[in-house]
């Protein structure tokens, strides 16, 4: 790695730290603008409220509060929850469904990948044919229809019609529940990743270097293995970015309708309830994903493909 | 015929049987040939635009639903005989009913909580009713105008503001163009789950609220493409010799720049109505959609999704009305951008 690169690195890195800087004082400012109290027991008389805001900080600046939580913050502790689980650590509450909401976005991900590349290679291959024709309608229907309708779809058919699959996510089935969520995420995905890859194959099998592979008699596997299909994929990760991120909206839909414990339905509850700690740590950890998925697509695409940055650079 | 020709002999037998005289060759007749050589009338580009539009059957289709579905969404609560407020407990949950349909399974009103006999015998809800007995056909096509009104207001905003601040940030470009970029990089690196989801908590949840969401977090995309068409244009020659003959910086950026970068603006705006549409769906979804009696498609779903075992209809309907909606906006932008941009089609 040249000097310039790590130096391009550096600057991507400290944008992105000010970022999380600024989000979680915008949310903490926000938070404490919105109305309602966590403490909502009509028999709390006034003295009690105020024992209660004392003995968790809340009756200080708002300023000041900030600063304290930045602080603990830092030392990887994030205050306790006021109303879900009352005194339980929120890093507690969150991490127990962190795995849960993981496991669903990561298998989502890799699975429409997967199907959403080939799904692409095919239709770049034959094109003009029934396979180009069904991955282009797949894709455009993949794209246009959100993750939650298919999910509603889905359920009704594989839970309703044909009671093969569980409708409600069950703790002790964790793999049969998930199916249902996991296509229905991947849909989007698939249909991305094959519209993109497609466009980038036909691209790619009009150039030079491809000509000339097939000129020097190489085998046509060999061709599409090897020479096609790599370069066609590194353009690939630049789309996966946003895919992920809207992965991680239509996931908090998706957890609501199958009943999943995950960290969408967790935020949802936390704001109905006002669980101020709660609210502010899944925002912090759905902010630090996007900004480290953001960043590494970055950074990667940078080192692969050095004209994109240099581009970016001249933009700025 | 091939014919290998490898030494001096070959050669001279394979030229022996060519013998060329003056009758061997004619003149070509000029005039015919000119003939071929099609003239065209010129046409203007908005012209060219709508011709290659026309050909893309996929947008004239969405066009057109999109079109029906305004049109309906209008009719229908006028014309039909119930209100989208008015509950009636012995209406509730009835199956759809259509007259002169009722041969199809879905759409024979059986199935429902409550049945249609006794007084009830003679009447119609095309799309059933739900638990509070309200008339889903009305409803539906009143949260289908909603749902188009909320995008459609959100996206005309954000064209208005994503223009603004791209072409001030791409032409004026130095400390400005960096102030604004770094302004604008921040509020996108904040997802947007988060921004919705805490604005809508700090003001009460509602139609407009939905709207002012919705423009907070779409208008980066409209100003990042407005800015990048307008650092594209601005170094081409026309913006130089309107400078060189003194026009100012207004002038240029509104009347020379906007024409040039609107076809991509509205391509913009054309695909972020359906993210709209699906924003409002996905945030009544999460329970901080639009107040009852009224409805949208987002909030119908989630209404409907409740009795997803008892009364599936209540939830498959508005579920595929907004899938052709957002469908046909799709196909309809990308009929736009293949029209404004032949070039972009591959892509």
């Amino acid at each position: 790695m040249d000097k310039s690169t790590l130096k391009y690195i550096a600057k991507r890195v400290l944008i992105s730290l000010a970022t999380l800087f600024v989000i979680v004082f915008v949310l903490f400012m926000l938070m404490k603008l919105m109305p309602g109290t966590p403490f909502n027991d009509e028999k709390l008389t006034a003295a009690q409220k105020a024992a209660i805001y004392a003995k968790y900080g809340l009756d200080k600046p708002v300023i000041e509060q900030f600063f304290i939580y930045i602080q603990n913050m830092l030392h990887g502790d994030f205050g306790i929850s006021y109303a879900i689980q009352r005194n339980m650590d929120v890093s507690v509450i969150v991490s127990s469904r962190m795995m849960i909401s993981f496991f669903l976005g990561i298998g989502a991900v890799i699975i429409g990948t997967i199907i959403g590349i080939l799904l692409g290679v095919v239709a770049a291959l034959n094109r003009n044919t029934f396979w180009d024709t069904f991955a282009t309608v797949l894709s455009v229907i993949g794209v246009s229809i959100p993750s939650f309708v298919f999910c509603l779809l889905l359920l009704i058919l594989f839970g309703v019609k044909i009671p093969v699959l569980p409708v409600l996510y069950n703790s002790n089935e964790p793999f049969t529940s998930s199916i249902i969520p996991m296509i229905a995420l991947s849909m989007g995905v698939i249909a991305n990743v094959a519209r993109f890859t497609r466009s980038e194959m036909i691209e790619v099998l009009q150039s030079e270097y491809i000509l000339l592979a097939e000129a020097k008699g190489i085998s046509r596997k060999h061709l599409i293995l090897h020479h096609a299909l790599r370069n066609c994929l590194i353009p690939v990760i630049t789309v996966l970015g946003p895919i992920i991120v809207g992965l991680m909206t239509g996931s908090m839909v998706i957890e609501k309708i199958c009943g999943i414990p995950g960290l969408g339905s967790l935020l949802v509850k936390a704001i109905e309830v006002r669980d101020y700690n709660v609210i502010l740590a899944v925002s912090f950890l759905y902010s630090v994903l996007y900004i480290v998925i953001m960043l590494i697509i970055d950074i990667l695409y940078g080192i692969i493909d050095p004209r994109i940055r240099l581009g970016k650079e001249e933009d700025a | 015929m091939a014919k290998v020709i490898r030494t001096k002999e070959d050669l001279d037998n394979y030229l022996k049987d060519f013998d060329y005289t003056e009758d061997d060759f004619t003149l070509v007749n000029d005039l015919e040939e000119l003939q071929h050589d099609e003239i065209k009338e010129t046409s203007s580009f908005l012209k060219d635009v709508w011709t290659r539009f026309k050909s893309n059957k996929g947008a004239l289709i969405g066009g057109s639903i999109i079109l029906l579905f305004i049109i309906v969404s209008f009719l229908a609560p006028a014309l039909s005989s119930y209100t989208f407020d008015a509950v009636d407990t012995a209406q509730q949950s009835m199956a759809p009913r259509i007259p002169g349909l009722s041969w199809i399974p879905f759409f024979n009103g059986t199935g429902g909580v409550r049945q249609y006999v006794g007084n009830l015998e003679n009447s119609f809800h095309y799309f059933g009713t739900d638990v509070l007995g309200r008339d889903l056909w009305v409803r539906c096509w009143e949260g289908c105008k909603i749902s188009l009104f909320v995008a459609g207001t959100a996206v005309l905003v954000n064209v208005f503001i994503g223009i603004l601040y791209g072409m001030i940030s791409g032409y004026l470009g130095g400390k400005v163009d960096t102030v604004m970029q770094r302004f604008q990089e921040i509020v996108n690196s904040i997802p947007t789950l988060v921004i919705l989801t805490l604005l809508l908590l700090i003001m009460k949840p509602g139609l407009y609220t939905i709207i002012v969401a919705l423009i907070l977090t779409e208008w980066i995309g409209m100003a990042r493409i407005t800015r990048a068409q307008v650092l594209k244009i601005k170094e081409q020659e026309f913006i130089l010799a309107s400078k060189t003959l003194g026009a100012n910086k207004f002038f240029i950026i509104f009347k020379q720049v906007l024409p040039n970068i609107f076809g991509q603006i509205i391509i913009m705006a054309m695909f972020s109505i359906p993210n709209a549409i699906f924003y409002e769906a996905f945030l009544a979804m999460v329970g901080l959609g639009i107040p009852a009696p009224q409805a949208s498609l987002g909030s119908l779903i989630n209404d409907g999704f409740k009795t997803i075992l008892i009364t599936p209809y209540q939830v498959i309907i508005p579920v595929v009305i907004l899938g052709i909606l957002m469908l046909s906006f799709n196909l309809l932008a990308d009929g736009l951008r293949d029209a404004f941009d032949p070039k972009m089609k591959e892509m």
